[in-house]
């Protein structure tokens, strides 16, 4: 269950401490834009021993730097052997990168002796050219298990200003859900940027969960409760898929083939719906 | 091999600073370490940066650290950038 997925500055002890404790179904550990160059170094040693030793419980996503920039080799040659949940590359615009970086964490694993293949992908996605790939990059590799959209790099990529209603990453929003669905991965949404202003981000969230995403980014802990409460089935959603349920067993049980509730025929895409949100909500009721 | 003076973390809470120096070959290691828990933890800390040195290979450096309350995983964090960075491994 990834509703929320919470950024934080790798090179911060501090903040590394009281990760596991902020609320969010995943952490995101930063080497990328959250650490200066001359703490490139720094940031990987510290992420490496937290990740070792606090003992976290939640999924834990660790961001590493462009295959353009000379630190992601680095950053996986002192990230893969404590096996994270998963990668995050960065500055994504192609299937190629993908696989490059794949082939990389195979190459690792296999000098390490580690299984191949359980750490998986979720390739940030933050370009034109990368939105315009979004399907290629998400079929890429059996490790994507899910894409994710940056709206403030993709915006600069684009020459358009960033806007909280958002109407400049809509069709970004839409081609990336549909190529996450399209390729049978989860696709998470870009952070709110105003920490203060609750009432936007949860309009945001709302937003991105009606187009299809799985869940969102934050960078404030602040954010949290509001998206992880968008992203849960309501109660009278919950009882609904039940009640779905119950109908279409039951129908089975008498043979029938077709049935309704409320006055509604039940088909295959209601089923499903009903089954995703009661996975969904007993992932929520189990912590993870 | 020790090369150069090197340094690594910061002195915000949780965190410890570390500055390594070289040493003459034989002299060992020269702690000074200062702390704000010195009190309660400072055999403990003492122990997790001669650990760390020592699977690092480093016998002899002249080593100082300002401590703000740093855990375990975080001093051998610092202690190994600051060693990295001292042998030219950056």
């Amino acid at each position: 269950m990834r509703r929320s997925m919470l950024f934080l500055p790798g090179n911060s002890p501090n903040i590394l401490l009281n990760a596991n404790y902020l609320g969010s179904d995943s952490i995101i550990l930063d080497l990328e834009d959250a650490v200066a160059p001359t703490e490139k170094d720094s940031a990987r040693i510290l992420v490496r021993n937290a990740i070792q030793s606090l003992g976290y419980t939640k999924e834990i996503i660790v961001r590493i730097n462009p295959i353009d920039s000379p630190y992601w080799e680095k950053d996986l040659q002192t990230i893969v052997p404590i096996k994270p949940d998963m990668i995050m590359p960065t500055k994504v615009s192609g299937a190629e990168d993908i696989r490059t970086i794949a082939a990389y964490i195979t190459k690792l694993e296999e000098e390490l002796g580690l299984e191949v293949g359980r750490i998986k992908l979720i390739p940030l996605i933050e370009t034109a050219l990368g939105v315009e790939r979004a399907f290629e990059i998400a079929s890429a590799d059996p490790r994507v298990t899910c894409i994710f959209l940056g709206g403030e790099d993709f915006t600069a990529d684009m020459r358009c200003v960033r806007t909280k209603p958002g109407n400049e990453i809509f069709y970004a929003r839409s081609r990336m859900v549909v190529a996450a669905r399209a390729a049978g991965v989860e696709v998470m949404d870009t952070p709110w940027t105003d920490v203060e202003d609750y009432e936007g981000l949860i309009e945001d969230a709302k937003l991105a969960k009606s187009l299809g995403f799985s869940g969102k980014a934050s960078i404030s802990p602040r954010h949290i409760p509001f998206i992880n409460e968008v992203f849960s089935p309501t109660e009278a959603e919950i009882q609904y898929a039940k009640d779905v349920m119950e109908t279409i067993e039951k129908a089975k049980a008498e043979g029938k083939g077709v049935v309704s509730l409320r006055g509604k025929m039940i088909d295959a895409p209601i089923v499903n719906r009903a089954r995703q949100v009661l996975e969904a909500a007993e992932a929520i009721k189990g912590g993870r | 091999m020790i090369k150069q003076r090197a340094c690594a973390g910061t002195l915000e809470s949780s965190d410890i600073y570390v500055e390594i120096a070289p040493a003459e070959e034989g002299s060992g290691l020269a702690l000074d370490i200062t702390s704000v828990v010195f009190a309660q933890f400072g055999e403990d800390i003492e122990r997790v940066i001669r650990e760390t040195l020592k699977e690092l290979d480093v016998t002899d450096a002249s080593v100082r650290v300002s401590d703000r309350g740093a855990v375990d995983c975080t001093i051998r964090a610092r202690v190994e950038t600051a060693v990295c960075r001292a042998k030219g491994e950056k």
